[in-house]
């Protein structure tokens, strides 16, 4: 819960896009571990138990998430290198051309 | 089934092709024959159940007629893109194929959003939708609009994807039989634990930012205007309806049951949708920024089924989809060739161009909401639902309302088109014959379509 938070405030303060996308990053991550903490915490309960899928789903789902995460650094990063190429900053506030 | 699968292959094999085929137009063609071989398998599915593939999904997948309607209607308005604006596709860089097959990678996101019955599925459908629509935002490289447009969009979306896993994992952590699959989630009525509120609240925004519901709405005037016409009118169509497939598809199978205690929200991002939509549209000097508030304002629109959440509501959804997306790929696409891109470019139009002018005029007529086209119909299915659930009437009279203020933006343009002088010749608009039929022919659908809406409908029934 912490790291998100990390995640949400710096995605909001922060004006350098690269750091920016760190901390998405991080947010996806502290969502990692939320799921297999809950997963861990659904394995003690008799009810969960009984579905047929109960404790592997969750850490499945971590490992989709890690891929697609991984899916979106490349086209992120591959973003921010040609903003930069274009304007030589990666800076956010760089941003402001497209009002009104 | 068939449409995931076949969507996912023809991008491959249109990929693959990239690197052998050395032709110009080649990708156009092969991007609509693509298209309709996508339609085809579809609507065989659709009709006769017969599915090409049997692949073990553990119900992760379910289709039904109505869904399959819906994907029909995506297909068939991604046809007409490419026949429209296929030229269009080619001239924003130099990897043509590339750029239709990515479409195709889209539209196999749209067919698992349209169909996911697991959280797990509709996280990377969403993925899968999004991310290569970050490339084709970004794909005219040196041009810094559309740079900007494109990391915009990058950072707030996957923001919004952060915040979706956040509230997946809420879900998961809060449901007692620790399933993904919405159709099971068992959270019972009355009142709810926290966990589950927290993480509902974060889906609900999370979708209302991918499909651009008020005050999740920043990004849309940006990256709409920023992008290429081409893009901007595939976003604005398939993109949106497809996010709010999903939107719907979500809320109703896994919080269905706890409808009357979210209701209120929703009739709230109703209102202020179409209050910062409608209002700002106004204001707006750029034709295709008018238009990306005016898909503010229609999203407002579409959040009706959400809201009512009854059979009425779905057979509006697809409706409405199906008149918006027509409406909307008409204007985007005379925009996509047209130089000047504010309200004077539209000057005069009527008297140099009257056939572009008649089905830009109807595309308009829809989107505004006039009798006879199926905008009409679209907004009477939504209210109309609105009204059967007896709770919220004002919310009806504040949309037709707001209908109204829509209506002066919209006859702006028309105005400028048959009652303003052209500046010169009109060169800006670089049109040619079988461009303005295509245009003719979208409009006639759109009356069609106004005229007998069960000629769409009807498909949900068989």
């Amino acid at each position: 819960m912490i790291l998100f938070t990390i995640g949400v405030v710096g995605v909001l303060i922060r004006r350098n896009a690269i750091i920016v996308f760190m901390c998405i990053e991080l947010m996806l991550n502290s969502v990692n571990l939320l799921l297999v903490a809950f997963s861990k915490m659904h394995a003690l309960s008799p009810v969960a138990k009984a579905s047929p899928t109960f404790a592997s789903d969750a850490q499945v789902f971590v490992f989709f998430i890690m891929v697609v995460a991984a899916a979106e650094v490349t086209v992120g990063l591959a973003l921010i290198v040609m903003l930069y190429r274009n304007t030589h900053s990666v800076d956010v506030n760089f941003l402001n051309r497209l009002k009104y | 089934m068939n449409a995931i699968v076949f969507t996912a292959l023809w991008g491959v094999i249109m990929m693959i092709a990239g690197a052998f085929v050395r032709s110009t137009t080649a990708p156009r063609y092969m991007g609509m024959l693509g298209i309709i071989l996508v339609f085809v398998v579809n609507a065989m599915e659709l009709t006769s159940g017969f599915s090409l593939f049997t692949l073990p999904t553990m119900d992760m997948v379910r289709s039904s007629t109505f869904n399959l309607t819906f994907l029909a209607v995506v297909f068939g308005i991604t046809f007409l893109i490419f026949l429209l604006n296929g030229r269009d596709i080619e001239k924003i860089g130099k990897h043509k194929f590339e750029y239709f097959a990515i479409l195709f990678f889209i539209l196999c996101g749209v067919s698992l959003v349209s169909t996911f019955n697991n959280l797990l599925l509709l996280f990377l459908g969403i993925e899968i939708m999004t991310i290569p629509l970050y490339i084709l935002t970004g794909s005219d490289k040196r041009n810094l609009v559309a740079n900007e447009a494109a990391l915009k969009y990058f950072l707030l979306g996957s923001f919004s994807t952060g915040l979706m896993l956040m509230g997946i994992a809420f879900l998961y952590g809060s449901n007692p039989v620790a399933s993904f699959y919405i159709n099971n989630m068992q959270f019972g009525v009355g009142a709810l634990p926290v966990l589950t509120v927290i993480g509902m609240l974060l889906l609900l925004s999370s979708m209302s930012f991918k499909v651009s519901v008020a005050p999740f709405h920043f990004w849309t005037p940006d990256v709409y205007d920023g992008a290429p016409t081409v893009v901007t009118s595939f976003m604005s169509s398939v993109i949106k309806i497809a996010g709010f497939f999903a939107f719907l598809r979500l809320f109703e199978n896994a919080f269905g049951v706890m409808h009357a205690q979210w209701q209120m929200l929703i009739a709230l991002l109703i209102v202020a949708t179409l209050l910062v939509g409608n209002i700002t549209a106004i204001f707006q000097q750029s034709v295709k920024r008018m238009m990306a508030y005016s898909s503010i304002a229609q999203a407002g629109f579409m959040l009706f089924a959400l809201f009512a959440m009854n059979d009425m509501a779905r057979e509006g959804l697809v409706l409405y989809s199906a008149a918006y997306s027509l409406a909307s790929i008409g204007v985007f696409g005379v925009l996509a060739r047209m130089d000047d891109i504010t309200y004077g470019g539209f000057n005069g139009m009527g008297k140099t161009h009257p056939l572009l002018a008649l089905g830009t005029t109807v595309c308009l007529l829809s989107l505004t909401g006039i009798p006879l086209t199926a905008g009409f119909l679209a907004k009477f299915y939504m209210l109309a639902s609105a009204v059967q659930t007896g709770v919220y009437f004002w919310l009806v009279v504040v949309a037709v309302l707001f209908a109204a203020v829509s209506a002066y933006y919209y006859f702006r343009v028309i105005r400028a088109i048959y009652f303003k002088s052209p500046e010169g010749n009109n060169e800006g608009i670089k049109v040619s014959r079988s461009f303005e039929w295509i245009l003719l022919l979208i409009a006639c659908l759109i009356i069609a379509l106004g005229i007998n809406p069960e000629w769409l409908l009807g498909w949900m029934f068989i």
